[in-house]
């Protein structure tokens, strides 16, 4: 839910990054860090474990100029991609105004990637969301990979009818193709919508 | 959209800001935050300067979130007070209404009892101005119409400066 805050003069969009695990929620966040102007951006924090994995979110503050007057912030998170944590996701999940899929291109993701997709409908529905009605949009990571698949095999599985906006990316390859791309495309449908409801 | 809008409007942030003034002083307390249950940082007062205060406020409501469901699991509605004790700095989190979080951060100059004591009081007064805000907010938000305005162009000249 946006938070709006008159006192500031200043809008919250809260963004929340889902996929399987290892797909590059993570390497996502940090690399939007990393090109971000430093004056744009606060503190990176990342709660993960000794092997780097996301224990409960990673969080990244954006803050981008001023729309008639008001100035708005992204509030970017990650969950924690590995099945288990399913109580952790569902939590971070609590207010989002839109929601990139992460997806790993790699064959042996294959499964991984529709099961992470079930499992994000169902926390969705479990707050009364429609994953056709937010604003949404899916990463297929990890072009780089010999190993992945082609984007139509990845497009059946998780973008069937073509319904959300797609973006090719590869989050470790210099300037991380496809990264901002995602970013902006999902802040847009966010505007659009609260356009709309206006 | 997923969950409507959560607004705070200059009267009442400069309410709540008034509270955690008085609560500072009659505290004795160091820094004190008003976060939203989603992470968004409302107020913060006290000696904040060198705290991370976005930060603070997305940590404190994930792990407010996270006792929450906790006390769920064990059959309890919520855990509406927590308290961490370090060895020099205190915080004492406490839920107010559906909506907020109370952060307290205190050292040797405080206790807490004395904390406790001052956020209750507290607490009656912020309950008072949400109940506010809540009243405001299903009246409907007629003055929310910055979106309204926006043109395809202000969207995209948002991206030009900072990335
Ligand atoms: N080749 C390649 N490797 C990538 C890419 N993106 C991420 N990785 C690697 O994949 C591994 C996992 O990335 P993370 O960003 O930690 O994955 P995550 O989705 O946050 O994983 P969890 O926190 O467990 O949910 C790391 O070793 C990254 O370097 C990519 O585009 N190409
Ligand atoms: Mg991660």
């Amino acid at each position: 839910m946006s938070f709006i805050n008159y006192a500031q003069r200043e809008i919250i969009l809260k963004i929340v990054y889902y996929g399987p695990g290892l797909c590059g929620k993570t390497t996502n966040i940090k690399f939007i860090y990393s090109g971000t102007n430093p004056d744009a951006r606060g503190k990176l924090v990342s709660l993960e474990t000794k092997q780097e994995r996301t224990l409960f979110f990673d969080f990244l503050p954006l803050s981008l100029p001023a729309i008639r007057g008001f100035k708005t912030r992204l509030h970017l998170y990650s969950v924690p991609g590995q099945l288990f944590y399913s109580a952790s996701r569902k939590l971070i999940m609590k207010g989002a105004d839109g929601v990139v899929f992460v997806a790993d291109s790699q064959r042996a993701r294959k499964e991984a990637n529709i099961i992470s997709m079930e499992d994000l409908k169902e926390n969705l529905q479990a707050y009364g969301y429609d994953i056709d009605k937010i604003p949404f949009v899916i990463q297929y990571n990890k072009r780089d990979l010999p190993t992945s698949m082609p984007v139509e095999e990845l497009r059946a599985d998780l973008n069937p009818d073509g319904r959300f906006a797609d973006f090719e990316a590869s989050a470790v390859a210099p300037g991380g193709p496809g990264v901002f791309e995602t970013l902006k495309a999902v802040v847009k449908l966010i505007l659009v919508e609260l356009k709309k409801t206006k | 959209m997923l969950s409507g809008q959560m607004v705070i409007y200059e009267e009442e942030h400069q309410q709540l800001t008034e509270i955690c003034e008085r609560l500072v002083r009659d505290a004795l307390a160091k820094a004190i935050f008003v976060v939203d249950k989603d992470g968004q940082l409302v107020t913060a007062t006290g000696e904040t300067a060198g705290i991370d205060t976005t930060g603070l406020a997305s940590l404190v409501a994930g792990s407010t979130a996270a006792t929450g469901s906790l006390a769920q699991m064990l059959g309890e509605e919520e855990f509406p007070v927590h308290f961490h004790e370090g060895t020099s700095k205190h915080l004492h989190v406490s839920v107010i209404g559906e909506t907020l979080i109370l952060v307290v951060i205190f050292d040797e100059r405080s206790s807490l009892g004395l904390v406790r004591l001052r956020v209750k009081r507290a607490y009656l007064e912020m309950a008072g101005v949400i109940e506010n805000l809540n009243r405001k907010a299903k009246a409907g938000n007629k003055d929310l119409d910055i979106f309204g305005e926006i043109t395809d162009d202000d969207i995209d000249s948002l991206f030009n400066d900072a990335f």
